[in-house]
């Protein structure tokens, strides 16, 4: 714990070096595609400038949230590169010096393309077993007024769960504050009371993910800045403000896993996944139809569905091959047993998805929205079928515009990597931003013999 | 007989080279670049390197077979050689040529003074012409106060204002002019050549003559009497009159001392009387210095006021 806490400062720090230098690598490693941009730093934004942003936003008429841009830096994407991934399944990395290449590949064409070398990254990742935890923390406050100091001490106080055997803590943001009988604060310094409280949202991952994820990226020559969960990116990226504000969920549905992540205040308070996606389908058409993976990933992307019609009948694939049987590689099948292929897996998918919101207590927030994002979210009718069984609301989310993304990178498929920028940009405060309670710290004893000796004289 | 095996339609390269991992059926190679391409591209996209090439390297792809063609000390000569020639031709072409030297605004013995001063082998070429030098050597001159040089078309123009003679100084070697700031401009042959300008002398005359100036302005109803000012000890002027008289006046602030002597004259004529010598050099207590003659009379006439006052 200690060591990751050190580590995640570590993270911040490679961030803010970063930052000063003006250039950011963003990786998503994914399961079917990884994806690197390079962000660049352009200074404070002027209120102009945001003006030409929101006009811009809504006159090309997407659903991309436009966050408050206000006291954040403009950036601009400069360079991008995508490829298919290669050792990475249901979300974290299978085979290392596979994915090490994969991610060279990308670093290098983004760098190509951005005429720069960076040397930190943030990284994403969507698997690793994630799993939340909300904890609570109580601690009366010292002085009148809460200070950084009682911040520290109420974290300090919240009750830690038993995370299990190599677990490491990928995200813990103070969602909520608590002074006296007043709720829903979210910055409470500076206030009067004398009761602090906080809720914390935890979420854990695998150590080994991490470990794997970050040496892959050390081999690369580059400096981990940062790791981020895909399933909380998303939501970021493709949950519109008021959404954020009044509750949602984003579901991104990925190649090798469905990430779930709950937002609730502009906070996220759940995040689960579940390990299938995109990729099942297609093994369920090569299975079915006897065709190799990669035309079954054609097939689907051209000619996929959930919601057979009686058009769909006459409606005949064409299935090329080349094993050198007439037969085989002159078949014809209609549209409706392709839809009866993928249906039911999509269907366990999001049965699977609303197990998990229902556990969440998805049900008690104020509004119920739910996102679909991801690349499969992309298969026509997959909206209705999912209001149908997640019995919400459901909207298909694209991610926000941001300067400079390619137009080819600009589709629900890569929600988490604009969601990386967001993140590198300005991320949501976490435990590890804030200061270490006095107590704990040998290194303070001189500053806490100075403090008492101003206090007594 | 023909093998009745059909041959593969897809032929994998035996020589494509295979990047390590699991090989795809078709065997295709892998896009990632090696780890040593990877770097190298890292390495050649950091700051110094991308400033070096877009700077260095231009240079010395310039620079490099030029310094090894001129390291041969022949070709180097050579290359001299045209350069010089084709500076000469430039230089002799006709446009450049300075054919006449014409001085304004001098006396015509400056105007050959300054002739020989420059030795100029006309014609010459402008380029050959160091305006700024031939400027220097002729106000070196001591007549000339300035001189204005420009090139007008193979004319050297030569614009001099002289100096003007404002005393004469005599030493022992001869008579000199000077101007008003005391520099000396010429040798004069005799004193009656110039009889318009006053005379001075003395070491170092030269260097108060501003003040000498100012003293014959002041000297007013004497100067038809004046014959000239000496130098003392190069601190303090003597004013000599006619008839051998001398006014020996102080260091400091001869002007008025000159002015209350003129007041007195003026009262009680004191100049027109037998005094050799009025000695001002003390303001408070002034000399009259009596000739032999006057101190007789005075000394008898004192005699008998004494034997008056006894009788």
């Amino acid at each position: 714990m200690k060591d990751l806490y050190n580590a995640q400062r570590m993270m911040r720090n490679m961030r803010k070096i970063a930052l000063q230098k003006g250039v950011i690598a963003l990786l998503d490693v994914g399961s079917s595609k990884i994806t690197c941009l390079i962000l660049r730093f352009d200074g404070e934004v002027r209120p102009s400038d945001l003006a030409d942003v929101q006009a811009l936003s809504s006159a090309a008429g997407t659903h991309g949230v436009v966050p408050n841009f206000a006291r954040q830096p403009l950036f601009r994407i400069i360079g991008a590169s995508t490829t298919k991934s290669r050792g990475v399944g249901f979300g974290q990395i299978e085979v290392m010096n596979e994915t090490e290449r994969a991610i060279r590949t990308v670093v290098q064409a983004a760098q190509k393309m951005a005429n720069l070398k960076v040397d930190q990254a943030i990284a994403c990742f969507s698997g690793a077993e994630p799993r939340s935890y909300g904890l609570v923390g109580e601690t009366q406050v010292r002085e009148s007024f809460v200070s950084e100091q009682d911040l520290a001490r109420v974290f300090a106080a919240c009750h830690m769960p038993d995370l299990g055997i190599s677990r490491d803590v990928l995200h813990a943001q103070p969602v909520n504050f608590v002074l006296d009988a007043r709720t829903g604060l979210s910055d409470p310094r500076g206030q009067s009371g004398t009761r602090l409280a906080c809720d914390v949202h935890l979420l854990t991952v695998e150590t080994n993910a991490i470990q794997n994820l970050a040496y892959c990226i050390k081999r690369c020559d580059l400096e981990l800045a940062g790791v981020a969960s895909s399933a909380y990116l998303s939501g970021l990226s493709s949950l519109v403000e008021d959404e954020q504000e009044l509750g949602a969920a984003c579901i991104d549905m990925g190649g090798g896993t469905t990430g779930v992540s709950i937002f609730v205040k502009k906070h996220m308070i759940y995040a689960d996944s579940v390990t299938m996606g995109g990729d099942h389908i297609s093994s369920d058409i090569s299975k079915g139809l006897q065709v190799p993976l990669a035309m079954a990933e054609r097939i689907k992307n051209m000619h996929g569905g959930v919601q057979a019609t009686g058009m769909d009948d006459r409606e005949m694939i064409e299935i090329s091959g080349d094993s050198g049987d007439w037969d085989k590689d002159r078949r014809q099948i209609s549209r409706t047993e392709l839809i009866g292929i993928i249906r039911p897996r999509v269907e366990e998918i999001l049965e699977e998805t609303r197990a998990r919101l229902d556990a969440a207590g998805f049900e008690h927030l104020p509004s119920q929205q739910i996102v679909l994002t991801g690349g499969a979210a992309q298969l026509p009718g997959m909206d209705g079928l999912a209001g149908k069984i997640l019995g919400r609301r459901v909207r298909l989310g694209r991610p926000m515009r941001i300067n400079g993304l390619p137009q080819a990178l600009t589709g629900s498929a890569f929600s988490s990597i604009v969601g990386a920028c967001l993140f590198a940009v300005q991320p949501q405060d976490e435990w590890w931003d804030f200061d270490v309670p006095s107590e704990r710290y040998p290194a303070h004893s001189l500053k806490r013999a100075l403090k008492w000796f101003g206090d007594n004289w | 007989m023909q093998p009745l095996i059909a041959p593969k339609r897809h032929q994998s390269h035996p020589s494509a080279p295979r990047v390590g991992g699991p090989s795809t059926p078709l065997g295709r190679r892998d896009p990632a670049p090696s780890r040593g391409s990877y770097r190298l591209q890292r390495f050649l996209l950091s700051p110094w390197v991308q400033v070096f090439l877009r700077i260095g390297v231009p240079i010395l792809i310039i620079a490099l077979p030029l310094a090894v063609y001129f390291s041969d000390t022949a070709r180097r000569t050579a290359a001299m050689t045209v350069v010089q020639e084709m500076k000469h031709t430039i230089e002799e072409r006709p446009e450049y040529q300075v054919t006449l030297m014409s001085i304004d605004g001098a006396s015509p013995e400056l105007t050959d003074g300054v002739r020989r001063a420059l030795a100029l082998k006309l014609p010459i070429s402008s380029f050959h012409i160091d305006l700024a030098a031939l400027r220097a050597q002729i106000e070196n001159l001591d007549a000339v106060a300035h001189a204005d040089l420009r090139i007008n078309t193979g004319i050297l123009q030569v614009s001099i204002s002289e100096r003007a003679p404002a005393l004469v100084w005599r030493l022992q070697d001869g008579l000199h002019l000077l101007d008003a700031t005391g520099r000396r401009l010429a040798l004069l042959r005799a004193r009656t050549d110039r009889m318009d300008l006053p005379l001075i002398a003395g070491e170092g005359a030269n260097l108060a003559a501003q003040e000498a100036l100012r003293l014959l302005m002041a000297a007013g109803r004497l100067s038809p009497r004046l014959r000239g000012l000496v130098r003392v000890g190069a601190r303090r002027w003597d004013m000599v009159l006619d008839r051998g008289q001398r006014i020996l006046l102080p260091q400091n602030d001869p002007e008025n001392a000159l002015k209350r002597l003129i007041a007195l004259d003026q009262a009680q004529s004191l100049l027109a009387r037998d005094v050799p010598v009025i000695d001002l050099r003390i303001t408070a207590r002034p000399v009259l210095q009596l000739s032999p003659q006057a101190l007789e009379v005075l000394r008898r006439k004192n005699d008998n006021l004494s034997v008056g006052t006894k009788l």
